[in-house]
């Protein structure tokens, strides 16, 4: 086996420590730093991303939040405008039909009023037209002057006894 | 047939610059040619790839990423916080067998990882390591580690030694491990190669199928071998911070 050969050894000792320790120093100092500068500052850009990320999903949580708040506020507002509104509508109703009532109640009584004075008068009037024909019914059956006085007392007494 | 056809030959060395320093031998190899293309092409692929920095990588960046990823979990998983100063030299162990293994793929060239004597000079470079390290953490108490906790005194007798056989022969397998897998599967391509010659225009498509399967195979093993080669690394280390057993 050529591997074997002794005499081989003592160059290939001394070229594997040569390219062996350039090539650790060509690691340790140029390759090396070079790879992890890289991937550290991946790793920083990625955590300052997610750092960033973070930061604006709170934010925008706040921000539903803020928006929340204010809808309920307006709900609220809104609500209590529109049960005032309907307070004072029905305030207002309740004020022109008490009004209304008033003002009819009046007029039923003056109506009523009215009535009754028609009434009377056409009650007085009756009397009248009553004593009139039972006059000028007595002067044609008995061709007898009768006074104003006694027929309108008999009157009387006839309206009396119906009454 | 002729050695030139050898399965074998492949294997050989062959000194490109001949060089002589005081009575050793520091020849330009092809073995040494392929290191120097190893590490050029782990140096460029590294950087040239991570050259846009882009926070969004492209192909190329993200296999540079992710090899240093790789590297950096498996210590994490492995030895823990403490093996953070140790990352330079996995991740430049890990490297080098990965590239060594995979510019061994391409044909006509040298696999660096098929020589006994590369792997065994790095597998002895982390056991002498990861020991040493041991010994300036816990100091006379590293000695511990070859004794098994609540294990009756009889049978530390013989467990004693096991446990020290098996630490020193860690070099051995980390490095044998290697080494006969690219051994192996170069030998294997080899031999198939040879049979499609052999058998001609009739038979010869069975070995070549056969070639093509195992190509996939081999990539595998070298991507395989190299992660195995430095988590090992990475469990003897452990061994060595945490003593546990």
């Amino acid at each position: 086996m050529p591997q074997l050969n002794i005499a081989d050894f003592p160059p290939q000792l001394v070229w594997l420590a040569i390219t062996f320790v350039i090539l650790y120093f060509l690691m340790a100092k140029l390759a090396i730093p070079g790879i992890s500068e890289v991937l550290e500052g991946r790793q920083n850009r990625i955590s300052s991303d997610l750092e960033e990320a973070r930061r604006l999903s709170e934010d925008a949580d706040k921000a539903k939040a803020d928006y929340e708040a204010a809808l309920a506020e307006a709900r609220a507002k809104a609500h209590g405008i529109v049960s005032e509104l309907k307070a004072s509508v029905a305030k207002e109703q309740d004020a022109s039909k008490a009004e209304l009532d008033a003002k009819l109640s009046k007029k039923a009584k003056a109506a009523e009023a009215g009535i009754n004075k028609a009434k009377e008068t056409a009650l007085s009037h009756v009397r009248e037209i009553a004593a009139e024909a039972a006059k000028s019914t007595v002067a044609r059956l008995v061709t007898l002057e009768v006074s104003d006085k006694d027929v309108e007392t008999a009157v009387a007494a006839s309206i009396k006894g119906d009454a | 047939m002729a050695a030139e056809h050898s399965p074998l030959a492949q294997f050989e060395i062959k000194r490109l610059v001949p060089m002589d320093l005081g009575g050793l031998d520091v020849s330009f190899t092809n073995a040494s040619l392929f290191m120097v293309v190893a590490i050029i092409s782990v140096t460029l692929f590294l950087t040239l790839s991570m050259r846009s920095r882009s926070m969004v990588p492209g192909r190329m960046q993200s296999m540079a990423e992710l090899s240093y990823e790789f590297v950096a979990n498996m210590i994490k998983d492995n030895v823990g916080s403490e093996g953070r100063k140790y990352f330079p030299f996995i991740f430049t162990l890990f490297m080098f067998v990965l590239f060594c293994n995979l510019l061994g793929m391409i044909p006509y060239t040298f696999t660096v990882t098929s020589q006994i004597i590369v792997t065994f000079a790095l597998a002895a470079v982390v056991f002498v390591g990861v020991t040493a390290i041991g010994i300036a953490k816990h100091g006379f108490k590293f000695l511990t580690f070859f004794v098994p906790s609540g294990v009756p005194f009889v049978l530390l007798i013989i467990l004693v030694p096991i446990e020290i056989i098996s630490y020193f022969v860690r070099p051995i397998s980390l490095s044998v491990r290697l080494f006969a897998n690219m051994l192996a599967g170069h030998t294997l391509l080899k031999v198939f190669g040879g049979f499609v010659i052999a058998l001609g225009l009739y038979l010869g498509w069975l070995p070549l199928g056969f070639i093509v399967v195992l190509t996939g195979l081999e990539f595998l093993v070298a991507f395989l071998q190299a992660y195995v080669f430095a988590i090992l690394s990475c469990l003897y280390l452990n061994d060595a911070l945490h003593l546990h057993h």
